[in-house]
């Protein structure tokens, strides 16, 4: 799976979640989930929950707290799909 | 100096309406929400049949955000939040903007049970190890309060919020708890109200109890028959009904379309002593309920030109007949005319108080009486008690300037409000 395809996959994801819209427009790599796009930090558990059933894998908590950015998203992502 | 307390806005979602003119539509036409469910035939219940709104998925976009649509699967919560939010827009009031609340607004918003299908998910994702898989909104769905706190974020209101829950009685005391922060000026609205969560879960113990009918599984349209010789148990239902109550100069002040006065009221307990359990009442404490609850509005019991019962249809309508009888020292001919919601939306428990609160005080604002229904053959202990003319089976017009509403529930507790017209 390319990287960009994540980034998308990724992006339908949180859009539900984001109460900055303006961030989205610009959805990228260092996209902060927290500051950037302003999700409640609450509903994080929530978008793990959706990426895992999107991808079909499964984030343990200690991955979790690395995931600050759309990248760090990225990573955990491509590690686990090639892991599983 | 106590503050004169008013109802300037309403909403509604009962079995038999969604919507305050809709409801106020089938009042009058004696509409029953009563249907039959094939998942409790399914499921061996005694009684399948029930009371549960009718809502369509789209008109959920209008009160939910999709974040808050995303995985809601509490019904109390969906018939509390419409009804709670129609009312505030009935009342004209706004949402709060900006960074601060309203601080003079509150909440009291009661159930029974919340959330009990988001709950059974929660239970089979806990069993199968699953737990992580909750997701963050299992726990607000099913808190006692998830209701008073989903409203409360939505309106953004910043006096009292908060859930009370006394089974039956639930939202008639909302509304006398919303009363008395009023009355005594801690706060210049309440927005009261219960919701009741329906399903197998919910009615599941009831049915255990054999105190539903299991007659009317083909006819389920006539299943709730209160004050009728042929009652066999009361159907359950779901649903909620929501308030606004307002301070009498506030609502002046915003020119607010005035509903009716709440004149004072009593909630109490029998104890579970005398002729009270845990499922039936002290027909003291009843008794006493209705009395204290005149002598703190100042009227006596000859002010009563309108009764809106608890009768849920079962063997205690009698009873509960004789109980206001004794209490306003009233009988036969000269007995206030009675009714019963019950026949058309069943017994929506947790949800029946402010439910049928609502309908109370159309009655009283649009001078009519909605037709008891099911009692064409009225019970013959209540026909030795009162005149049968005192039971409208047909839409009255009448004036209604004093309604008294009850509620009774198990736990042997009981609320009794009183509302008066509302004239400039």
């Amino acid at each position: 799976m390319s990287e960009k395809e994540i980034i998308d996959r990724l992006k339908k994801i949180v859009e539900p979640y984001v109460q900055r819209v303006e961030g989205l427009q610009n959805f990228q790599e260092n996209t902060d989930f927290l500051n950037d796009l302003e999700i409640n930090s609450a509903n994080l558990v929530d978008v793990v929950l959706d990426v895992e059933d999107e991808f079909d894998i499964e984030i343990d908590n200690d991955s979790l707290e690395g995931m600050l950015t759309v990248g760090d998203a990225k990573s955990i992502i491509q590690n686990k799909i090639k892991a599983g | 100096m106590n503050k004169r307390v008013v109802i300037t806005g309403m909403g509604v979602a009962a079995p038999n309406a969604v919507g305050l003119a809709n409801f106020e539509a089938a009042l009058k036409n004696g509409s029953s929400g009563i249907r039959f469910f094939p998942e409790l035939e399914k499921l061996n219940f005694t009684c399948q049949v029930g009371g549960k709104p009718q809502i369509l998925e789209e008109l959920l976009d209008n009160y939910f955000t999709p974040l808050q649509l995303k995985g809601l699967n509490s019904s109390g919560i969906v018939y509390g939040v419409i009804s709670g939010t129609d009312a505030w827009i009935d009342a004209g009031l706004e949402t709060a903007n900006g960074n601060s609340p309203d601080w003079d607004s509150g909440i009291i918003f009661g159930t029974g049970i919340l959330g009990v299908d988001k709950f059974r998910e929660a239970i089979h994702l806990i069993d199968a190890g699953k737990t992580r898989r909750l997701g963050s909104t299992s726990v607000v769905q099913t808190m006692a309060s998830g209701i008073s706190a989903y409203l409360g974020g939505m309106l953004g209101c910043g006096n009292q919020v908060t859930s009370n829950s006394s089974a039956c009685i639930t939202g008639t005391e909302a509304l006398l708890m919303g009363f008395d922060r009023i009355r005594s000026g801690r706060a210049k609205r309440m927005l009261v109200g219960s919701c009741g969560d329906h399903g197998p879960y919910v009615w599941g113990g009831f049915d255990a109890m054999r105190i539903l009918p299991g007659k009317y599984n083909d006819r389920p349209e006539e299943a709730s028959r209160p004050m009728s010789a042929s009652a066999t148990g009361f159907v359950p239902g779901s649903g909620a009904g929501a308030l606004v109550l307002e301070d009498l100069d506030s609502a002046i002040e915003r020119g607010a379309n005035i509903y009716a006065e709440v004149l004072g009221g009593e909630i109490n307990s029998g104890g579970q002593r005398g002729d009270g359990s845990m499922t039936a009442a002290n027909n003291e404490a009843v008794e006493r309920c209705i009395k204290v609850a005149l002598e703190n509005s100042n009227i006596s019991g000859s002010a009563i030109d309108a009764i809106n019962g608890h009768l849920t249809a079962t063997n205690r309508d009698s009873t509960e007949i004789r109980n206001w009888i004794n209490s306003l020292g009233r009988k036969r001919d000269n007995f206030p005319y009675i009714n019963s919601l019950k026949g058309m939306t069943g017994h929506c428990l947790s949800a029946s108080g402010s439910i049928e609160c609502v309908a109370s005080v159309l009655q009283v604002k649009n001078d009519f009486l909605f037709p008891n229904i099911n009692c064409e053959d009225l019970h013959p202990e209540i026909l030795q008690l009162i005149d049968e003319d005192r039971i409208p089976r047909q839409k009255m017009n009448a004036k209604i300037n004093i309604l008294a509403k009850a509620s009774f529930g198990f736990g042997d507790v009981n609320a009794v409000a009183i509302f008066k017209k509302y004239i400039a």
